[in-house]
């Protein structure tokens, strides 16, 4: 069980930046994201691209960004949960008790969800006949590499992570890479190693081709692709492997008891508190009159919420308004030595 | 005002006036026209906005922006006539524009 004032459920930018107004005040956070990273839409959708709206800020991508929040919360040692999900939340007492996907548990006084969109998945195939499939032959990500070795693997998608994989694993499976059009939108020299390969015949290339089904028994035997012009091929293949992207998800969060109202959690201005007592919602999450989805509203929108969090983490005692530039209690949580 | 009718997935049409100057994709939202997610807020980093735009429309639009052809891999069965609707901009030349909202988004 893991004891900390606060939960933060996100690790984009304004999760981050919540964390370090959290620590100002002198409260402890821990953070759960369901990615590998922090970052969150930041890092997963707009890592190269530049941000022009980040106050003082001229230009920075969501990568640079990303990293300065991560070394402006280095003083408060915060603990990242990665590759988790929130599942479960249950009121106990004054305090909340949190439950993840991998089974982390924590003890809490106060919820901060700063959670985007909400959590992100893997992108699906939109043919039914797949989810049966999925897991055992059918796979949106790879784990365990060495399954593959000698089988027939149809990769479908046209970004880094098909073609990656695709050059991949064409040296020990036999490789079909699947693709809606002739261009691709990963890195231009693996596009050409992927043409080379299939020139070698070391990999086959089919363009313009989309999946129509999937069959086999137990697991899947063989993919049927169309074309765009409506010709169907039936390839032989022991795995098939979709790469899309990921798409961003509510989840759990539905089940929270929150008032809810187009995948937004409503809160109120003051501090950000959801219409369930020591739950706050922050960044494009949340929504009010007149919100606005910049990262810029997140920052503020994390620095009420921390306040608000104070009286439920420390019910005793009373919050003063105070700088950094003057504050001694703050420097000495930033670790600053005079 | 300009006119657009959005075909909705369980055979529903919407025709909406909608400002010049939003984007196809804001107009639906603004309406409360169900199937458009827009999840990126019109950032071209989502493809949840996608739509079928019926065939005697698809000269009549802007061309993709690079990026916008990348997101539209990504998206729930994509096809020929595929667009993000975050990129198409309502003007008086789009007046009458036709589109189909995929059955998800994702």
């Amino acid at each position: 069980m893991n004891k900390t004032d606060v939960l933060i459920i996100g690790a984009g930018p304004t999760g981050l930046f919540c964390a370090h107004q959290l620590g100002i005040i002198g409260l402890s956070c821990e953070i759960v994201d369901n990615l590998d990273k922090a970052g969150g839409q930041c890092i997963e959708l707009y890592p190269d691209k530049p941000i022009y709206d980040i106050p003082a800020v001229p230009e920075c991508t969501g990568e640079e960004l990303t990293n300065n929040l991560l070394k402006q919360i280095k003083p408060f040692n915060v603990k990242f949960h990665l590759n988790e999900r929130v599942e479960e939340l249950k009121k106990n007492q004054n305090r909340w008790h949190v439950k993840t996907s991998g089974g982390v548990e924590f003890d809490v006084a106060a919820i901060v969800i700063a959670g985007g969109v909400g959590s992100f998945e893997p992108r699906k195939f939109p043919v039914k006949e797949c989810e049966k499939f999925e897991g055992n032959s059918l796979f949106y990500s790879i784990k365990d590499k060495s399954i593959f070795k000698d089988k027939t693997i149809s990769i479908f998608g046209g970004g880094d992570s098909a073609l990656d994989w695709a050059i991949e694993l064409s040296n020990v499976s036999k490789v079909n890479l699947i693709h809606r059009r002739d261009g691709f939108s990963g890195a231009e020299a693996s596009v050409q190693k992927v043409k080379e390969l299939n020139d070698q015949g070391k990999l086959n290339l089919f363009t313009k081709y989309q999946m129509d089904s999937v069959s086999g028994d137990k697991k899947i035997e063989s993919v049927k692709i169309k074309h765009d012009e409506g010709e169907i091929k039936e390839i032989k293949s022991d795995y098939v492997l979709g790469f899309f992207g990921l798409i961003m998800q509510l989840g759990p969060i539905l089940d929270w008891g929150l008032n809810i109202n187009k995948k937004t959690v409503e809160v109120n201005t003051e501090n950000f508190e959801t219409n369930v007592q020591g739950i706050f919602a922050i960044g494009d999450i949340c929504s009010y009159p007149g919100k606005l989805k910049l990262i810029l509203s997140g920052f503020h929108e994390g620095a009420l919420a921390a306040r608000g969090c104070f009286k439920y983490a420390k019910p005793d005692e009373k919050l003063r308004f105070e700088f950094t530039t003057t504050s001694k209690a703050a420097q000495e949580r930033l670790g600053i030595k005079k | 005002m300009v006119k657009i009718t959005y075909h909705t997935h369980d055979n529903k049409t919407h025709t909406v006036d909608v400002q010049k100057g939003l984007t196809v994709m804001e107009g639906a939202i603004q309406n409360d026209i169900p199937g458009i997610d827009a999840d990126c807020g019109g950032g071209m980093a989502c493809a949840t906005c996608h739509v079928y735009v019926k065939e005697e429309w698809l000269d009549k639009l802007p061309a993709k922006e690079d990026g916008e052809e990348d997101m539209l891999d990504m998206a729930f069965e994509p096809k020929n006539n595929s667009r993000l609707s975050c990129q198409l901009i309502v003007s008086d030349e789009l007046d009458g524009l036709e589109v189909n909202i995929p059955s998800k988004q994702g």
